[in-house]
């Protein structure tokens, strides 16, 4: 195996076993971020040693056994002030002689640390970023490298951005809790923005030139499916999972030959992923089932369930996607919501209903600078005749993207409307 | 990136309680780290059935059939970030059958779902 090959292997077992490793050892240290230091150490000792021992026959008892080891001797060398940690070194030792087997004694508990896992890469105290970044490292197993690739950022930055993280959770106590109760319900939300920016993150550059951007799709929603593993009776969970799922079904329709985005509308449906749909559908059912109608994510996954049930744009139903969107307006107050909304009317009531709630946008200062209200209004006027008014909006819109695609095609619609 | 994992034994017999409750346990963990899709064991063929094609006409077989070398046991979907996944993946699916089941031998077939990309083409 040429060492390229050895060093693929060796990450791709690391992302199997990763997880597991730090909630034993989180388990024995009380402390998620030192457990996940001292996996790393492990992860940095297997690219030593494999390449030339080549791959053992069990990697994931091979790096166990290294991290409890590690864990272990940070547990003897703690300052014997903290006397517990020396009993808890102990005990384990014992337990290690008596019992070879710990992965088995450590499965039950699994599901309960993966979710601590989770809760703790995204807390409120750090910044979204920071959360980001440590849930790709702890839960997903993505490297500092791989992560800073996928953001297009320097490796010192998000190094950093760990680390600083890290050092909050630890210091400020927060390193070993798992939400209970109401509190989880509060924090449940920030966990699952954290998991949706991943995936949209990795969605929006579906198509991009290097394969780890459009990886964040796969991980966001491989941590969405985590997430509804673990807490089965939380219906946000589900719906995340519905929204991604019918999300990313339609990828491979999302661009053109040479690259260029192709609009829902015009896309070519047999190219939509049926399985993927089928899922999406499935974990809507579950959230409903579950009583989640109402929630944020919920209504989406059910705005992009009547697309995906639709077999032409044509016989979209139109009629439900805005009532939904009127219900997700109130539960989010979004403009941007709104707006979607407005498309959505406008194609049940025709341009003129579109355009009424447009105009009452026009005030919101969030949307101010944002392209699509503009690109929106001129399409709107256009279909209504009033050709001046909709080229003045296509080229406002035109000069406020910064796609240079949508430039393009912006500025050709304007060419289509005459001014007066 | 889906994969298919095709598992086929050479001789048609149960596995071993131990090797049992191992596919399980990784079974679990797969599912919950958002990796397996779906998976299942097959009933044998004997109480399959086959349709074939042959001279453009169907031709409808029940079992039992004449015995193949390797008789699909299972099957597994996985989402996995690529080849590499896969394998390490399927090596430690079969290393299970070397620690619990001794003297099993057979294939694991790792084979990428057409269309299931969702980045690179």
């Amino acid at each position: 195996m040429a060492r390229g090959d050895v060093e693929r292997a060796i990450l791709a077992t690391w992302r199997i076993e990763q997880p597991r490793l730090i909630t034993s050892l989180a388990r024995m240290l009380r402390d998620v971020p030192l457990a996940e230091e001292l996996t790393q150490d492990v992860l940095v000792a297997a690219l030593e040693r494999w390449p030339q021992t080549g791959v053992p026959d069990r990697p994931g008892a091979w790096l166990m056994a290294a991290a409890r080891r590690r864990a272990l001797d940070h547990l003897r060398r703690a300052p014997m002030l903290e006397r517990r940690h020396a009993m808890v070194a102990a005990a384990l030792e014992a337990e290690q002689i008596v019992m070879p087997d710990f992965d088995a004694a450590l499965d039950d508990d699994i599901g309960d640390e993966m979710l601590r896992l989770i809760f703790t890469a995204c807390h409120p105290l750090l910044s979204t970023e920071a959360r980001v970044a440590l849930a790709l490292r702890m839960v997903c197993g993505l490297t500092t490298a791989e992560i800073a690739r996928a953001f297009l950022a320097a490796e010192a930055t998000i190094a950093q951005r760990i680390v600083r993280a890290k050092r909050l959770l630890s210091a400020s106590g927060l390193a070993y809790e798992t939400p209970q109760g109401d509190e989880r319900r509060l924090r449940l939300p920030a966990v699952l923005e954290v998991i949706y920016l991943i995936f949209n993150e990795g969605h929006t550059a579906a198509h991009g030139e290097d394969w780890l951007r459009p990886q964040l799709c796969d991980e966001g929603r491989r941590l969405g499916r985590i997430l509804a593993a673990l807490a089965p009776a939380e219906p946000e969970a589900h719906a995340l999972v519905a929204l991604m799922e019918l999300n990313a079904s339609r990828n491979a329709a999302r661009a053109g030959p040479d690259g260029e985005p192709v609009l829902l509308m015009d896309q070519d449906r047999r190219r939509w992923d049926a399985l993927q749909i089928r899922r999406g559908q499935d974990a809507l059912a579950r959230a409903w089932a579950l009583g989640g109608r109402g929630g944020v994510y919920a209504l989406q996954a059910a705005i992009a369930a009547c697309h995906a049930q639709a077999p032409d744009a044509a016989a979209t139903d139109w009629r439900s996607i805005a009532g939904l969107y009127a219900q997700l307006s109130r539960a989010t107050n979004s403009p941007v919501v709104e707006l979607n909304r407005a498309v959505a009317v406008a194609m049940v009531e025709g341009p003129a209903a579109g355009l009424q709630i447009i105009e009452a946008l026009a005030r919101a200062p969030a949307l101010e600078g944002y392209h699509l209200l503009p690109s929106v209004r001129g399409d709107l006027l256009q279909r209504l005749g009033r050709l001046a008014e909709a080229r003045e909006a296509f080229i406002a819109a035109a000069e406020l993207t910064r796609n240079a695609r949508e430039r393009v095609f912006l500025q050709r619609r304007a060419a289509t409307c005459p001014p007066s | 990136m889906r994969y298919m994992f095709i598992i086929k034994a050479s001789q048609a017999t149960e596995p071993t309680p131990e090797l049992l409750e191992a596919m399980h346990r990784m079974a679990q963990r797969e599912i919950q780290a958002g990796r397996m899709l779906d998976d299942g064991g097959l009933m044998p063929l004997a109480m399959g059935c086959q349709v074939s094609v042959e001279q453009g006409a169907l031709k409808v077989t029940d079992g039992p059939f004449i015995e193949a070398k390797e008789m699909i046991g299972g099957y597994a979907i996985f989402d996995l970030p690529g080849g590499a996944e896969a394998l390490a993946s399927a090596r430690e699916f079969m290393q299970l059958h070397i620690d619990h089941m001794p003297g099993w031998t057979g294939t694991m077939e790792i084979r990428a779902i057409a269309g299931s990309m969702t980045h690179g083409g």
